[in-house]
């Protein structure tokens, strides 16, 4: 049995573009908040951190009611809020702009939907998945209906799972189940946190705020529906609008790097030519090898 | 990112409330997502209560746990 770690590391899969966008608005005067997890991650030739050692105002917080309170206290200065994150996430983001944040405060809105790249895992050729854990708390926002679609119209046995060790080993176990009586369904292994319908009042949030749009995800272009953005009336809270962001050329992977491939399971990382040669913990290449929960970063950890 | 815990809900106060991760340190939280009622455990995300965790369903989730590991 091999378990495989799907697009599911929320700055990983953030493409170059995004990452350059948020660097050019800290080396502009702009202080940028965000997510200690994002700081490391590469752009097209540099990351966040590299920008703060340039004299780039960059600063991690827990979540983004810090960064309000920062935009508050500090009102002469110009804050934006980089919203990465799925659909755990994104309602945080909802809340705070739907509480009219200071207007020294925007947002570079890069949250990411995970449906969307499942449907994507099972349109590649040779993957050979025979059922999905899906995540435990992307489903306690989005509930249980947003998966129906794989064990329905893929027959793909789908667990919702919990993150204790137990929880996905219960899941393994339930998905060995289905796959023992020839069915495909979906089930909740994590019922004390998701319910068939979610979290409604975040779902409500998120859909007041955000439109389901287009998004690029790092070496694997863009994916229909996956994304979501500011709508209408919430535009001046926009940063790409507020400060023009335009990338050109953006570069998701260095020479070599197969981290797209490592993030939708084709590979494994030493199958990576720069996988603890070129890319190592203390000198990653690629978002795999930066992030705590890339799945480089975790096969090196515990030396796979 | 995807690391959500559970907390204690001390004292709730309109969309703020006190609560405890296990450590003994009151630490506020935003709950407008949930209902959150003092003694219940919410599951904390980016300083957001995003669920209140349903104690009978967890009560039951440990029991099988136990069961099973009785087994090995």
């Amino acid at each position: 049995m091999d378990v495989i770690a799907g697009p599911g590391c929320p700055v990983c899969i953030l493409p170059a573009a995004e990452i350059d966008e948020a660097i050019s608005l800290a080396l502009n005067e702009v202080t940028v908040v965000t997510f200690g997890d994002v700081i490391r991650v590469p752009g097209s030739e540099s990351s966040l951190q590299e920008a703060k050692a340039s004299g780039g105002d960059v600063r991690i917080v827990y979540g983004v009611g810090d960064a309000v309170r920062m935009a508050e206290k500090e009102p002469d200065k110009d804050f934006v809020f980089f919203a990465i994150g799925f659909e755990t996430t994104a309602p945080s983001t909802a809340i705070e702009i739907l509480n009219k944040p200071p207007q020294n405060l925007s947002f570079l809105v890069s949250h990411r939907l995970i449906p969307p790249a499942m449907e994507l895992l099972l349109g590649v050729g040779n993957l050979h998945i025979d059922g999905f854990i899906a995540p435990g708390h992307v489903s306690t926002i989005i509930g249980m209906k947003p998966y129906e679609i794989f064990p329905n119209a893929y027959r793909m046995p789908t667990v919702i799972a919990g993150f204790e060790p137990l929880d996905v080993l219960f899941a393994i176990s339930m998905l060995l189940q289905q796959l023992k009586d020839g069915e495909a369904r979906l089930e909740n292994e994590y019922k004390r946190s998701v319910t068939w319908e979610g979290n409604v009042k975040a779902q409500r949030l998120m859909e007041q705020v955000f439109s389901v749009v287009d998004g690029c995800w790092r070496g694997l272009g863009k994916l229909p529906l996956s994304a979501l953005a500011l709508k209408e009336e919430f535009l001046e809270y926009d940063a790409r609008k507020k400060y023009d962001l335009q990338i050109e050329r953006p570069r998701d992977l260095m020479p070599g790097c197969l981290c797209h491939l490592v993030m939708i399971g084709k590979i494994k990382p030493p199958e990576c030519p720069l996988y603890m040669k070129a890319c190592t913990p203390q000198t990653p290449k690629g978002a795999c090898m930066v992030s705590i929960e890339g799945t480089c970063r975790i096969w090196a950890k515990h030396k796979l | 990112m995807c690391l959500a815990i559970p907390a204690k809900v001390l004292k709730v106060q309109g969309d703020v409330a006190k609560v405890d991760f296990g450590q003994g340190v009151a630490r506020d939280v935003n709950v407008m997502l949930v209902e959150a009622r003092v003694g219940e455990y919410v599951l904390v995300h980016a300083g957001y209560a995003i669920q209140v965790i349903d104690r009978e369903a967890a009560e039951e989730t440990l029991r099988l746990w136990e069961e099973i590991l009785k087994y090995e």
